[in-house]
């Protein structure tokens, strides 16, 4: 049986064209049959009657009153259309976007152009942190051209605005790309597969040139003011780009650039493009690393080779992915222990083996606090040289004698805390004339012990020599392989090789800490760029020319720059 | 102390109240602290010494009017041996438009908000032209003005009362709709008023010919409705005075030396500047140099959410101001940055029906360095010559900034 209900709003007058969109509204509603919505004149309640929806109630209703009548299939069906009215109506008041007027303030502008992702700041600096706080408020992301922004401003926008998954370019960023389309001083570069983040303006803009005169493109390109790099910002904006671009799928390559950078903001940095999963090409000013290569890391010296070294990665079909797999080993197995015979190959494993951990020991360091108290006892990581002086005493030198590493092969195998042990084994003429015959027996013997223990021990061989020296390098290899050890032919990779080992059952003993930031929104970060922007007029009308959507808002500081009025103003938000 | 939550009850409580015109009286037996002696003006408290031209012309006039004095010596004596006072309209839930002056035996409109339960007044609206609202004191002015309380008062009070009341809100918001913003224009809703009330003013009276003159009168004034919706308007915020914490400018109004202002968490004080000079059209023969400071109660309707901030409504009288209809529109965008939020029941039909920008927030107004709006009628300087032209003004800011501190030393902020 239908149901009819009746409401009637006193002295609440509309006009008649949105009174019948409303009934319209009303009666496509699921479960309605018919409605009426007028104001209740004479000429009105006839209307009704003839559709028979003027029930006594209705009736009732003067001229001024608007009269909503509802029919529907049932009580509770026809109430929640009654109680959709407001809802209705407001949905008709949406605010009219209206393109010529130039709003006074972002909250206007915001509400105007509710779509804008971008607030791009360029107002005198003692203002331009209180204006990014108005955006941040707003959930917008900050391109933050203005300079002259306190550090201590910069760490608090920057932290706030990571905790809300937003950026802040800046401050002091004059440049940067987002989706093609350049804010501030951009040049016009094609879209293509690589992502740039760089804390350098002409740094990003040169790299983004360079990319695109030698036929590549960009995903975007994101500033981050060049002092976020510093010890003190820690890079806040620098590992939300990275993660950004990590997790973009249109973003095959990433590059990092920065002015001069804190040597251990640089570090994490590098450390946190490890877990990228692509390649990240490094070009941070005067940051010295032993390598070109760490992993899926390509350190480049000029914005040439940076350029070059993107465009060349983008082709690549390296998986940039893959771990090592390190079941294997049992907990509390967690140390590498180094047995070299060569004192420059023990060199260039330490400068390998330092990107990835702060501290190797050894009897020659590379750092004097790394120095072992006593050489014959290895504590955590270890790499010795046992051609030191203080071992070839009254001895030949372990290139001809292997017995002290033999011995020390077995007691490295006997500390439970020990997963990994790299040696190298030296051929040539005046090396020892068959290093395999002793080597692979203590090998086994050493991998036995821990197994017989419970445990798994990798053991690594740097075979250094040719298949035309004495001792013929394959049938040494053939020995060493078969007593269970994983040989290589370079000390770069073998060392690279036990990093990575080493580092992933680090990562698995301890996980990482969860980044302090929310992850940036790719999808809303992904669609058309539309901004408001404060300060330099400019800036708007290269966004329009770039068919971006702008708002402009005609900028005035807070209480006409009134210090006092402004600070109530301020403290008022609290109350 | 939660500021939003108290500008939103403010706000709400202005927009919920439905002022209905139930009648008509005179002041001496209706208004609130009425008295033989009592004179009451537009704007905040004024001094004979201190008073605009325009202001010492209606005092005059409505000495003359009610047989206390001959000419303006006489007023001015009266007034300042102090055996005539002179108080604010708003000390007395009453409104005025220009001077204001409402003495013990004019009529007055008698509004009930029959949401809330307040009452409200306003004095009848004389025309255009030289009349007693703008200074003008002359036999002429007098003599209409007679005929406007012993002819047409009393019958206009019956049609009212034979109506069961005219719902002002509900016809504002469909004036709004007819190209009215209810300050400076209100061509339609005056048309609308005399529409509603023509059909018992004609039962109201046995005598054809007043019937005819009345309606005629009315129909003929495009400002009839202008003081029923002020005192709608005063009606409405007055229920918004005195909420706790509420940044809410809820009453704006001059009195042709000092613009005043209210905020309503801060009860029943006065925050001033002086007036400015009104730009607009003059008539002819008429400049800025013959302007009178800014005047009048009517700025209670930007008070209450529209006349100039309505403008977008109006785009006819863009041309006050020698605009656009764009300008309109824009005006109307710019009073959305300083107010708490848009009406439920004004809408605006060329910005889509959105609501109009409602509760001027002196938070707002502080911060972006606007003030409102004000749609008004020019006065002219000297006493007697009346209304010269039309146009806009802004209130200065100073006093906006002087009620912020006063509102963060009242609430320790």
């Amino acid at each position: 049986m239908a149901i009819i209900k009746v409401e009637i709003r006193t002295g609440a007058y509309y006009d008649s064209v949105i009174l019948m969109q409303l009934q319209r509204s009303l009666a496509e509603q699921p479960g309605v049959t018919d409605a009426g919505v007028v104001m209740g004149t004479d000429a009105n309640k006839d209307v009704l009657a003839q559709s028979g929806l003027l029930v006594p109630d209705a009736q009732a209703a003067g001229a001024d009153d608007l009269v909503i009548v509802v029919k529907g299939e049932s009580d509770s069906v026809v109430q929640a259309v009654i109680d959709k009215v407001d809802e209705l109506i407001a949905a008709r008041r949406s605010s009219g976007v209206d393109e010529n007027y130039q709003p006074k303030s972002i909250e206007t502008a915001a509400a105007m152009l509710p779509e804008a992702q971008w607030v791009l700041i360029s107002v005198p600096g003692r203002y331009a942190a209180g204006v990014s706080r108005q955006a941040l408020g707003l959930n917008k992301h900050v391109f933050l051209y203005s300079d002259n922004v306190s550090l201590e401003d910069e760490i608090s926008l920057k932290t706030e605005a990571a905790s809300k998954g937003l950026l802040v370019m800046g401050p002091d960023c004059g440049t940067a790309i987002v989706n093609g389309v350049g804010l501030g001083f951009a040049n016009k570069v094609r879209r293509g597969p690589i992502g740039l983040v760089a804390a350098s303006g002409t740094g990003l803009q040169q790299v983004a040139v360079r990319i695109h005169q030698m036929g590549g493109g960009l995903t975007h390109a994101l500033g981050t003011g060049g002092r976020d790099l510093s010890e003190a910002v820690n890079a806040i904006t620098a590992r939300q780009g990275l993660d950004l671009m990590a997790r973009d799928p249109d973003t095959k390559v990433i590059v990092l650039v920065s002015k001069p950078p804190s040597p251990k903001v640089a570090d994490e940095l590098v450390k946190a493009a490890r877990s990228a999963g692509k390649p990240v090409v490094v070009n941070f000013i005067g940051y010295a690393t032993a390598s070109r290569r760490m992993d899926n890391i390509f350190f480049a010296t000029t914005f040439d080779e940076t350029a070059e070294l993107a465009i060349r990665l983008i082709d690549s079909d390296e998986d940039f992915r893959n771990e090592p797999d390190i079941s294997m080993f049992s907990p509390g197995q967690r140390y590498l222990r180094g047995l070299f015979s060569g004192g420059t190959l023990q060199y260039e494993a330490l400068l390998i083996l330092q990107h990835y951990f702060p501290s190797v020991y050894s009897n020659a360091p590379l750092d004097k606090k790394n120095k072992l108290e006593d050489s014959l006892v290895s504590v955590e990581h270890t790499v010795i040289d046992l051609g030191e002086d203080e071992f070839t005493v009254g001895r030949l030198h372990p290139m001809m004698d292997n017995d002290l590493r033999i011995r020390r092969l077995e007691k490295e195998a006997l500390d439970p805390s020990v997963a990994v042990i790299l040696l190298d084994v030296v051929l040539g003429y005046g090396a020892h004339p068959d290093p395999a015959s002793e080597l692979a027996p203590a090998i086994a013997h050493a991998i036995k012990i821990a197994k017989d223990a419970g445990r798994y021990l990798e053991v690594v061989a740097v075979v250094s020599g040719t298949d035309e020296d004495p001792q013929d390098m394959n049938a040494q290899i053939k020995l060493l392989t078969e007593a269970g050890a994983k040989v290589e032919t370079s000390n770069d990779q073998a060392a690279r090789y036990v990093s990575r080992l080493l580092l992933a059952i680090e990562r698995s003993a301890k996980p990482p800490v969860e980044e302090k930031f929310k992850g940036v929104d790719l999808e809303n970060f992904k669609k058309p760029m539309a901004g408001i922007n404060v300060g330099l007029e400019s800036f708007s009308e290269s966004l329009s020319d770039q068919e971006a959507q702008v708002v402009h808002v005609d900028w005035k500081p807070v209480a006409g720059g009134n210090e006092k009025l402004a600070a109530i103003l301020e403290r008022m938000k609290q109350k | 102390m939660d500021i939003e939550k108290a500008n939103a009850e403010a706000t709400n409580r202005m927009m919920e109240a439905r002022p209905v015109v139930i009648g008509m009286g005179k002041a001496i037996d209706v208004v609130p602290g009425m008295r033989d002696n009592l004179l009451m003006h537009a704007g905040p408290p004024i001094t004979w010494e201190r008073a605009s031209g325009p202001m010492k012309g209606a005092i005059t006039g409505a000495l003359i009017y009610e047989g206390k004095a001959k000419n303006m010596d006489e007023a001015q004596k009266l007034v300042e041996s102090g055996k005539i006072d002179l108080e604010p309209c708003h000390h007395h839930q009453s409104v005025g438009p220009m001077a204001g002056v409402t003495s013990a035996n004019m009529s007055v409109y008698i509004l009930e908000n029959k949401t809330h339960g307040n009452m409200s007044y306003s004095n009848l609206n004389e025309g255009y032209g030289k009349v007693l609202r703008y200074g003008a004191y002359s036999e002429e002015v007098i003599e209409r003005f007679g005929w406007m309380e012993n002819v047409m008062a009393p019958v206009l009070g019956k049609a009212i009362e034979l109506s069961g009341g005219i719902d002002i809100r509900a016809m504002v918001a469909e004036a709004l709709h007819m190209g009215d913003e209810g300050h400076n224009r209100n061509k339609a809703g005056s048309v609308l008023f005399t529409k509603a009330l023509a059909p018992y003013i004609v039962k109201a009276t046995e005598d054809r010919d007043v019937a005819s003159d009345i309606i005629k009168f009315m129909g003929d004034n495009a400002l009839t409705i202008l003081n029923p919706v002020m005192a709608a308007c005063k009606g409405m915020v007055d229920v918004a005075q005195g909420i706790e914490g509420s940044t809410i400018v809820h009453i704006m109004a001059r009195n042709g030396t000092d613009f005043g202002i209210r905020v309503s968490g801060l009860g029943d004080r006065w925050f001033t500047s002086p007036v400015g000079i009104p730009k607009g059209l003059y008539f002819p023969g008429f400049t800025e140099a013959d302007s009178s400071g800014d005047i009048g109660d009517s700025t209670i309707t930007e008070s209450a959410g529209i006349g100039g901030f309505a403008m977008a409504a109006a785009p006819a009288i863009v041309t006050f101001v020698s605009g656009t209809p764009k300008d309109a529109i824009n005006a109307t965008m710019e009073m959305y940055e300083i107010c708490f939020t848009e009406h439920k029941f004004f809408t605006i039909p060329s910005l889509d029906f959105r609501g109009t920008p409602t509760g001027i927030d002196l938070r707002k107004v502080v911060k972006l360095g606007i003030t409102p709006r004000v749609n008004t009628g020019v006065a002219h300087k000297d006493p007697g010559v009346g209304q010269v032209g039309a146009g806009l003004v802004r209130p200065e800011l100073s006093m906006f900034e002087e009620a912020l501190v006063a509102f963060a030393e009242k609430y320790g902020i």
